[in-house]
């Protein structure tokens, strides 16, 4: 029991320095912010002739753009501990690495939630979408940004000491986030009325991608950072 | 007296190159060990071999009794490392770094304004970005660092790097007051200041052997084999 209390308390430090670091810096809120709504307006304008289409199109939209908004803060929480030797003092703190990765992933996850909250007004407004069940909404926000945050934490670890790193990142994510993406996608068709399916069986898989997630960074993160 | 550190026959390689060949060594509690040798001797490669950061291809090592190969963690929470760079967050002020690393080390808080104010780091400095401090406060506060957490050993990469002759001059009171207090300190140098004439055993290393170990008074130099600086399949 004293072990898990270790492990959260180790984890809510690394998450609240990362969270502090980046309202000092707002490094990813400056690039975020206006990149995703830079990507709801010109994809309002491509589609402003068909409406329908652009209902459509939405969910896929938004969870791509949030997978992009999660390269940039993984790639912002990673140059944190690499620009100057922080990694090593880290390691040498003899803190669990389950406990930087859990940290990391949760500070990453309230980034991209922020951006959630001024995403979602912004589709409402721009593309007409109308939310059938805010309970759904929430529910697949928190485990889709939960799966994607882990994903990109983890995989921010193995290419954060490369030089390819910007590129990376993305290319390796795309693969592994891709279950994330559709099953938040089908959720959020759900819950806009676009399709007439189960949502809450969407979710269910998103609950499993975000565990599968979660669990194997948690206990791989170590040797990726050693 | 135990040692704190003791290796036998260690090759430790980066990539293929051999940073060091069959080096063996051991350092005895409350030792003031200096390394000494050229760029790329394997100063720094031997500082981090002892804090657990670089694997050993061959050999054996104990470092503060935990064996290197299967205990590294333990080792790596008894050791403070200050290397070349400061290990600092640079948004974060010199307070919440030492504060943030002592809460991880579940060193008590009261550590950090003690640590900050034996390195005489103005009071005005603790609550600025580290990236507004100078180089030297820096420094400074990055050893602080290392004093705030109060490992039993100390290993130093050009601790005295950037700083002025006061700070150098309150360095070697604090690494004498540390073995005192029963810790163990090594320290690369290339310098020949306050701090170095401290150390009370001197080691130089040349391409990743030890060449001479003055404690001992004896020089004995290591043949280096011909073939044996590639690693084979380089």
């Amino acid at each position: 029991m004293s072990s898990i209390f270790t492990l959260a308390y180790d984890a809510y430090l690394v998450a609240s320095k990362d969270l502090l670091i980046e309202w000092r810096s707002r490094s990813t809120t400056t690039q975020t912010v206006p990149f995703a709504l830079i990507v709801l307006t010109l994809f309002g304008f491509a589609f402003s002739s068909n409406r329908l289409t652009l209902q459509i199109v939405t969910p896929g939209l938004f969870w791509m753009t949030l997978m992009f908004v999660s390269v940039f803060a993984t790639q912002n929480s990673n140059s944190a501990e690499a620009s100057d030797g922080a990694r090593r003092m880290l390691l040498l703190s003899g803190m669990s690495p389950a406990a930087a990765f859990i940290g990391k992933t949760c500070a990453v996850s309230c980034k991209l939630l922020a951006v959630e909250i001024l995403l979602i007004p912004g589709v409402m407004l721009l593309y007409d979408a109308r939310i059938l069940s805010w309970q759904m909404i929430f529910t697949t926000c928190i485990c889709a940004t939960t799966g994607l945050a882990s994903a990109a934490s983890l995989l921010g670890a193995v290419t954060s000491d490369t030089q390819q790193r910007h590129t990376l990142l993305p290319i390796l994510l795309l693969p592994v986030a891709t279950p994330i993406l559709i099953a938040a996608t089908k959720a959020f068709d759900a819950t806009l009325g676009i399709a007439a399916i189960n949502g809450w069986a969407w979710v269910s898989l998103l609950v499993a991608c975000t565990a599968i997630n979660s669990t194997v960074g948690a206990l791989i993160y170590g040797t990726l950072i050693d | 007296m135990s040692n704190v550190v003791e290796l036998h026959s260690v090759v430790a390689l980066i990539g293929n190159y051999p940073a060091l060949v069959d080096l063996s060594l051991t350092v005895a509690e409350r030792e003031f060990l200096l390394l000494r040798g050229a760029n790329g001797a394997g100063k720094s490669t031997l500082l981090h071999l002892c804090a657990g950061l670089r694997k050993l291809s061959t050999g054996t090592a104990h470092i503060l009794g935990h064996c290197l190969h299967t205990h590294s963690t333990r080792v790596r929470c008894n050791v403070a490392l200050l290397g070349h760079d400061s290990a600092l967050y640079s948004e974060l002020t010199a307070f919440e770094n030492l504060q943030f690393w002592t809460k991880i080390a579940r060193v008590g808080e009261s550590c950090v304004p003690e640590a900050l104010e034996r390195l005489a780091i103005n009071r005005k400095l603790w609550h600025l970005p580290v990236r507004k401090l100078s180089a030297g406060q820096r420094r400074r506060v990055a050893f602080a660092a290392v004093v705030a957490r109060r490992p039993q050993l100390w290993l130093l990469d050009e601790p005295c790097a950037g700083l002025d002759s006061r700070s150098r001059q309150l360095i070697r009171d604090i690494v004498e007051e540390a073995t005192q207090a029963g810790a163990t300190v090594i320290m690369a140098s290339h310098e020949v200041g306050v701090v170095e004439r401290l150390a009370e055993r001197t080691i130089t290393l040349q391409r990743g052997t030890i060449l001479k170990d003055e404690s001992l008074e004896e020089e004995e130099k290591v043949p280096v084999p011909a073939k044996g600086r590639k690693a084979k399949g380089r």
